[in-house]
C-alpha cells in the first residue's frame, strides 16, 4: 500500500478521559489505544439543513491499528489545512484518485460520461479518462450490471452506477447470483472487485418508486459487502476502500446528502469498510444509525443533551457485515440501544441489527432494543405524508426518554 | 482437393491392401480440405466457404475428444442414477461437435462462457476428467472445490468462465468479458453460449445492443437443440431463426452436428468479431438426453425422433465415417481408441469416488477475499466471531 495513506477509523476507545461538556461533537477520526493522551478532533455537528462542518485532524503518535490497510507511523503532527467540498465532490475526488492510480478502474452507468452523472459524481471524468473508461450505457441495468461483473471476473474493477438505487432491482439477479456468489461457487478462482453505487433513500417528494431503500433487499445476499456513507469524509474514504477491495461492495449514498459540505484532509486516506464511526460518545444510551438518519439523530441529540441525557451516537456505516466490535463495546457501556434507520420496519437493517445485538449482547442489555424505522408503506408523494414516513428527531427524543426511564 | 465424404469407401480399387500404401497417421498435419455437408445460412454478412481446412491429426483428435465427452456424459448418467450425483445434471451428449469444433478454431486465451450444460465445454477447455467427476460428486478435488456442482464448472487459467445456473444471465457476463478484452487491447474474443430457450431473454438483447454499440469482440452462440426443456422452439419463439434475431447484428446458421462446420464458423466469427464487432452464431444441434436427469426427454418428443437423429446426424459417427473414408484409421483402431477412452473415464470416476469431501471449514472459505479483515462466524459460534480491528 502507498506509504502515506492513513486510515480514518471510527471507534474511539478511550472515552473515560473525555469531557463531554467541552465538546460540541465527537472525535470521529482516530481509533486510539487507551494509553494515548493526545487526540483532538473538533467537528461541528451537521444538522439536517446546513451542512457546514469543520474538521481538524491531529494524528496521535500511536498508529491506527487497522487490518485493512498497512499504515505507516505519521511523523507530522498536523495535516494541512485540508479543503472544503460537497459530498458529491468528495465522491468524485475519491473516484478520480482511484482511476488515476489504477488503470483497471472504470465507471459504467447511465449518463455518467458526457452528461457528467445525474448527481454530478462523475463530472469531468469522461473528458479526463475517455469513453472507454467512463462508459455511458443504454438503459439496461440487468445487462450492464452483468457486464460489469463479467469484466470484473477478468480483473477489471468497474464502478457500476445505478442512477437511482431503486433501478438496480432490475439487476437483482446479476447482483445476487453472479456478483455475490461467483467467488464461492468457482472455489475462489474468480474475484469480483466491483463497486455498485448509487443514491437511494427517501428524497423530497420523489414518489414511491424513486424513494427505495435497497439495503434491506440486498442484505441477505452472501458474498457482498454493503456500506453507507454519510459525510464527505467517509464518502471519499469508503469509495476508495470499496474500489480497492477485492470483494463486491455496494456503496449506498443518499439523495439528500449530496450537498453536505465538509473540510477533508488534503492527503490521501481511506476508511475501513467494516468499521463503524463513533459520531458522539456518551454514557446513557447507544444510538445506532446510518446515512441520512445520522443527521436526524444528531439533531435529536442536541435536544437530548439540553434535557440532560448523554447519548452515544454511532454511525454504523458498514451494513454488511455489522461492526459488532464497536457496537458491542458501546452496548457494554451504556446497556441501552436505540436503532434509528430509514429502512422499512419489516426485514430492514434494523431488524437484523436488533437480532444480532440480542444474540450477542443479551446479558448487557437493561432494556429491550428499540428500533425506529420508516413505515411499511410505499413512500407517498404528499410532503406531509412523506415526512411521517421517515423517522423525525422528535420521535427519537421520545424514544430515548422512554428507554432511559 | 475436395472429396465427397463417402466416395472412397465404395470403390474397392482404392482400398489400401498393404502397408506400402501411404496411410495418414495420427500425427500427420498435412492439410486436408473437406466440404461441409450443409451450407451456411447468413444474415447481414457473407457466409464463409464450405471448404474446411483440417488435418488427419485434427480429425482424430475430434474423434477422441468427442468420444471422451460422450463417455463422460454417459458415466454421469449412471452416477446420477446411482445417486452419487445429486441435484441437477444437464447432459451434453449429442452436442459434442460444438465443443470440439469451437476449440479447434480458437486459443485458450479466447474466453468461453456458457450455461449449466457445461461439462463438455469444461473438458474441451482442458479440464481434467477427475476434476469434473469430483465436482459432480461434490468432492474437494473438483474444479470448484466441490462447492459449485454440475452447473458451476470454471477454469480460470483456460479462460473458461463457467457454468451458470440462471438461464441467460451469462450473456451480459459474456459481453463484460468481451469488454474487458477490448479494454486490455488484446486481440481475443469471447464466445457466450446460450440455448434456444435463453434466446428469448431480454438481457440478451440488452447485452447485444451494448456489444454492437461499443464494438465488443463478443460472439453470441445459440446452441439450438430445438427444445427449451419441454417446450419446442416453434412453441416458444415467434421467429425461430435465432441467427437473424440480432437484427442489426450479423448472424450465421451452422450445422452444429458437424465439427468441421463448427470449426469453420467459429474461425470466421473470431475474425469478424475482432474487426467488426459482435456476431450471432446459431448452431443447429440436438441433445439425446432430456433437459436434465430429472427429465426423461420423451414426453415432448418421440423416441423415433431421437433415434433418427442418432442414426443420421450423430457427430461422432460422422467423424468416424470421415476417418474411415479418408483411411486415417481403421475400424479396429477406432474401436480401440474408444476402449481407451472408456477406460480413461472409468479410471477418473474411480479416482473421483475415492477423493475426500470438503472439510467443514470450507463452508466459510471463499466468501470474502480477506483483504480487509472480514471473517465469518463458525458454525457452532464457538469459533472466532467477526473481528474488525
Amino acid at each position: 500500500m502507498a506509504a502515506r495513506i492513513h486510515v480514518g477509523a471510527g471507534a474511539a476507545t478511550a472515552l473515560s478521559t473525555f469531557n463531554s461538556k467541552k465538546l460540541v461533537a465527537p472525535p470521529s477520526r482516530t481509533n486510539l489505544p487507551a494509553r494515548s493522551s493526545k487526540r483532538y478532533i473538533v467537528a461541528a455537528a451537521g444538522s439536517d439543513g446546513s451542512k457546514k462542518s469543520l474538521l481538524r485532524v491531529r494524528h496521535s503518535q500511536k498508529l491506527i491499528a487497522n487490518a485493512a490497510v498497512a499504515t505507516k507511523a505519521e511523523t507530522s503532527a498536523t495535516t494541512g489545512t485540508g479543503h472544503e467540498l460537497l459530498l458529491f465532490e468528495a465522491l468524485q475526488e475519491g473516484l478520480e484518485e482511484e482511476m488515476d492510480r489504477d488503470p483497471h478502474v472504470c465507471v459504467m452507468g447511465e449518463d455518467v460520461g458526457h452528461y457528467g452523472g445525474s448527481y454530478k459524481v462523475t463530472k469531468g471524468l469522461a473528458d479526463k479518462f475517455g469513453d472507454l473508461r467512463v462508459l455511458d450505457t443504454p438503459i439496461c441495468e440487468n445487462a450492464f450490471t452483468g457486464m460489469g461483473i463479467g469484466a470484473a471476473m477478468t480483473g477489471l474493477r468497474p464502478v457500476i452506477e445505478g442512477m437511482n438505487m431503486g433501478f438496480l432491482l432490475l439487476a437483482f439477479n446479476q447482483i445476487s447470483n453472479n456478483c455475490g456468489m461467483l467467488h464461492y461457487t468457482s472455489g475462489g478462482q474468480f474475484t469480483i472487485p466491483v463497486v455498485i453505487r448509487g443514491p437511494g433513500g427517501v428524497g423530497r417528494q420523489l414518489g414511491a418508486e424513486h424513494s427505495q431503500r435497497l439495503e434491506s433487499y440486498f442484505q441477505s445476499i452472501p458474498g457482498i459487502q454493503m456500506v453507507a456513507c454519510s459525510t464527505p469524509y467517509n464518502a471519499k474514504g469508503l469509495m476508495k476502500a470499496a474500489i480497492r477491495s477485492e470483494n463486491p461492495v455496494i456503496l449506498f449514498e443518499h439523495v439528500l446528502l449530496y450537498n453536505l459540505k465538509e473540510k477533508i484532509p488534503d492527503e490521501e486516506y481511506i476508511c475501513n469498510l467494516e468499521e463503524a464511526e463513533m459520531v458522539r460518545p456518551g454514557e446513557h444510551i447507544t444510538i445506532l444509525t446510518y446515512s441520512r438518519m445520522r443527521y436526524h439523530v444528531m439533531q435529536a441529540a442536541k435536544t437530548l443533551v439540553n434535557k440532560g441525557y448523554d447519548p452515544e451516537v454511532i454511525d454504523i456505516r458498514s451494513l454488511k457485515p455489522f461492526d459488532l466490535h464497536t457496537i458491542g463495546n458501546s452496548v457494554k457501556k451504556t446497556h441501552r440501544v436505540l436503532i434509528v434507520e430509514e429502512c422499512m420496519r419489516t426485514g430492514g437493517i434494523g431488524a437484523s441489527l436488533t437480532a444480532a445485538i440480542n444474540e450477542n449482547f443479551h446479558d448487557y442489555l437493561d432494556a429491550p432494543v428499540m428500533c425506529l424505522s420508516s413505515q411499511d408503506v410505499p413512500t407517498p408523494y404528499a410532503g406531509t405524508l412523506e415526512e411521517w414516513t421517515v423517522v423525525q428527531p422528535a420521535q427519537i427524543v421520545t424514544a430515548v426518554e422512554q428507554l432511559c426511564q | 482437393m475436395a472429396l465427397s465424404r463417402l466416395s472412397l469407401r465404395s470403390n474397392p480399387f482404392l482400398k489400401p491392401s498393404t502397408t506400402s500404401i501411404r496411410r495418414h497417421v495420427s500425427t500427420d498435419t498435412t492439410p486436408i480440405t473437406i466440404e461441409t455437408a450443409v451450407p451456411f445460412e447468413s444474415h447481414l454478412c457473407d457466409a464463409p466457404s464450405r471448404s474446411v481446412v483440417t488435418s488427419s491429426s485434427e480429425i482424430l483428435s475430434f474423434f477422441r475428444d468427442m468420444a471422451r465427452m460422450r463417455r463422460t456424459e454417459i458415466a454421469a448418467d449412471s452416477l446420477y442414477k446411482a445417486k452419487m450425483i445429486r441435484g441437477f445434471c444437464h447432459l451434453y451428449d449429442g452436442q459434442e461437435a460444438l465443443a470440439v469444433g469451437m476449440e479447434a478454431a480458437i486459443t485458450k486465451k479466447d474466453a468461453i462462457i456458457t450455461s449449466y450444460r457445461d461439462h463438455c465445454t469444461f473438458l474441451g477447455r482442458g479440464g481434467e476428467l477427475v476434476e469434473a467427476f469430483s465436482e459432480l460428486m461434490g468432492r474437494k478435488r473438483g474444479c470448484s472445490n466441490g462447492k459449485g456442482g454440475s452447473m458451476h464448472f470454471y477454469k480460470k487459467d483456460a479462460c473458461f468462465y463457467g457454468g451458470h445456473g440462471i438461464v441467460g444471465a451469462q450473456i451480459p457476463l459474456g459481453c463484460g468479458l468481451a469488454f474487458a478484452q477490448k479494454y486490455s487491447k488484446e486481440e481475443f474474443v469471447t464466445f457466450a453460449l446460450y440455448g434456444d430457450g435463453a434466446a428469448n431473454q431480454g438481457q440478451l438483447f440488452e447485452a447485444l445492443n451494448i456489444a454492437a454499440l461499443w464494438d465488443l469482440p463478443a460472439i453470441l452462440v445459440c446452441e439450438n437443440n430445438h427444445y427449451g426443456m419441454g417446450t419446442a422452439t416453434w412453441r416458444s419463439a415467434k421467429s425461430p431463426a435465432y441467427f437473424k434475431r440480432g437484427d442489426y447484428v450479423p448472424g450465421l446458421k451452422v450445422d452444429g452436428m458437424d465439427a468441421l462446420a463448427v470449426k469453420q464458423a467459429c474461425k470466421f466469427a473470431k475474425e469478424h468479431a475482432l474487426k467488426n464487432g459482435p456476431i450471432v452464431l446459431e448452431m443447429d444441434t440436438y441433445r439425446y438426453h432430456g433437459h436434465s436427469m430429472s427429465d426423461p426427454g420423451s414426453t415432448y418428443r418421440t423416441r423415433d425422433e431421437v433415434s433418427g437423429v442418432r442414426q443420421v446426424r450423430d457427430p461422432i459417427e460422422r467423424v468416424r465415417k470421415l476417418l474411415l473414408s479418408y483411411d486415417i484409421a481403421t475400424e479396429k483402431e477406432l474401436k480401440d481408441m474408444e476402449k481407451e477412452v472408456r477406460k480413461e473415464v472409468d479410471d477418473a470416476v474411480a479416482q473421483a469416488k475415492e477423493s475426500p469431501v470438503p472439510e467443514p471449514s470450507e463452508l466459510f472459505t471463499n466468501m470474502y477475499v480477506k483483504d480487509c479483515g472480514v471473517e465469518s462466524f463458525g458454525a457452532d459460534r464457538k469459533e472466532l466471531k467477526v473481528t474488525l480491528t
